[in-house]
């Protein structure tokens, strides 16, 4: 088994969750999706700590985050694919 | 894993079975705490447990005040309860009510005597209960005999990714054999209410559980006066990697498996509906709400934890959990159940589940939690508004 860097809850999801101390900007790194126990790769474009997400894909302002396979929230920055997605550029739709 | 049928607990004349076998005294309001805190001194086998209200509260909120003390008194891990109030009337009210359930109980007023020699009088009724209660032994109880309340705190993403679904995997293990289930956390199901409200069995627990997360809601928005983003995820949550209050629902609500639930408790409300998952109204705070979720019944108790909440209840033993590696390690003393190893892949959520239902048991025995051990017993009172 490959080693896993990061964990995807849901086929569906669009970000996934880092499983290691951290990974390093530009770390190949290895994820598992929960669902399908599918897996595949991706480059991190930053430093990412533990329990902390990255881009599955590239996102615009307005674009839908997408975990468990349920909208958690909205993008209010761009985004690109590897990078650390959370406060800076994510905000609740609650409120 | 052929999951034991059984576990040793105190039989109660109620029928009901303690995991733990406490003789406390109730201060009914924040002015007896001095009283209560001085008998348990006194008394060596008995626990006081000290809170800040009582006094002027009204309606509803009087009520609850109410439920919270006497189901307190009620719980099977309670063998004998001294009830210390400043007058007659209410501490009468709560000792009526927990002598229902036949156990031992006495109620103490301090007004026209004073504090000495009530802490006298009152010594002296301790200690007969404490001596009495150390005769019972464990005797072998039916596995149904759990209530089993669940919460989490100081969550992170590995909550929802591990520690959470392998309490949902015990719950998915233990429903089937008849225990009572609870989780609560209004507030913090924000964002999941909807998929939340269709685990309801049928369709009055669905109606139910929106109408008491609307209520919820409704009070947040009116009295917000600001963004609450600052509030809910909480700072440690957002260190942990959480980043929305939606993200943080949906990993709570991994906590119930695959479960439903069959009823919606008011806070401190005891199930009637016989076994089962329930949903109690309840606060996000750890300490409230595992406390309302005791005086409702439940007998032991499952915290999942990522960033490492250090919570105890005074009567409902508190175990957790976590899966955060960092936390397993950094705070091993608090932490009774480490399956960070699920997310390393090197074990599964089945694997994980299992183990849990075997820490579960080992505490239901006997054993202490980690928050018994370091003295954690927090018995915190909710308050719905402010007193006359």
């Amino acid at each position: 088994m490959a080693k896993t860097d990061i964990i995807i809850h849901d086929k569906k999801d669009n970000v996934g969750v880092i499983v290691v101390e951290k990974v390093n900007k530009g770390q190949d790194c290895g994820c598992w999706i929960m669902e399908n126990d599918a897996s595949n790769n991706i480059k991190s474009e930053a430093e990412i700590p533990l329990g902390h997400k990255i881009a599955l894909q590239d996102f615009k302002e307005g674009d839908t985050i997408i975990k468990y396979g349920h909208d958690i929230g909205k993008v209010v920055k761009s985004i690109k694919k590897g990078d650390h997605v959370h406060v800076h550029n994510v905000k609740t739709k609650k409120w | 894993m052929d999951i034991p049928k059984s576990f040793l607990g105190y039989k109660r004349e109620n029928g009901r079975a303690g995991t733990r076998n406490h003789v406390i005294i109730l201060p009914v309001d924040d002015i007896s705490n001095a009283c209560a805190e001085a008998v348990s001194n006194n008394i060596k086998g008995t626990i006081a447990l000290p809170h800040s209200y009582g006094r002027l509260q009204f309606g509803a909120d009087l009520e609850l005040h109410f439920r919270t003390m006497i189901g307190t008194g009620k719980n099977p891990n309670v063998a004998a309860v001294i009830v210390i109030g400043i007058e007659p009337k209410w501490t009468k009210r709560i000792v009526d009510a927990i002598a229902k359930t036949g156990k031992p109980v006495e109620g103490f007023s301090i007004e026209g005597v004073g504090d000495i020699d009530t802490i006298a009088k009152v010594s002296k009724k301790a200690q007969e209960f404490s001596m009495w209660a150390s005769e019972k032994q464990r005797e072998e109880c039916p596995i149904s005999d759990l209530w089993i309340s669940v919460k989490c705190g100081e969550s992170d993403t590995t909550s929802g990714l591990a520690s959470n679904p392998t309490v949902g995997n015990l719950m998915d293990k233990l429903e089937p054999l008849g225990v009572h289930l609870c989780f609560g956390e209004t507030s913090e199901l924000t964002g999941a209410e909807n998929v939340c409200a269709k685990r309801g069995k049928t369709k009055e627990a669905q109606d139910k559980f929106m109408k008491t997360w609307s209520s919820y809601n409704d009070f947040i928005l009116k009295e917000a006066t600001n963004d609450l983003s600052e509030s809910q995820p909480t700072a440690g949550n957002i260190a942990g990697g959480l980043t929305t209050i939606e993200e943080k629902a949906f990993g709570n609500f991994q906590k119930i498996g695959s479960r439903e639930f069959i009823d919606v408790l008011e806070p401190a409300e005891e199930p009637s509906k016989g076994k089962g998952l329930y949903f109690m109204d309840t606060s996000s705070a750890a300490a409230e709400c595992v406390t309302l979720q005791a005086a409702g019944g439940f007998n032991i108790h499952l915290f999942p934890t990522g960033q490492g909440n250090i919570i105890g209840n005074p009567i409902e033993p508190v175990i957790k959990l976590t899966a955060n590696p960092l936390t397993a390690k950094t705070m091993s003393e608090h932490i009774d159940l480490d399956v960070s190893k699920i997310l390393s892949r090197e074990m599964n959520l089945d694997q994980a589940g299992d183990e849990l239902i075997k820490a579960t048991l080992k505490v239901a025995n006997g054993r202490l939690t980690c928050a018994e051990a370091l003295g954690h017993k927090e018995f915190v009172m909710t308050k719905l508004y402010r007193s006359a």
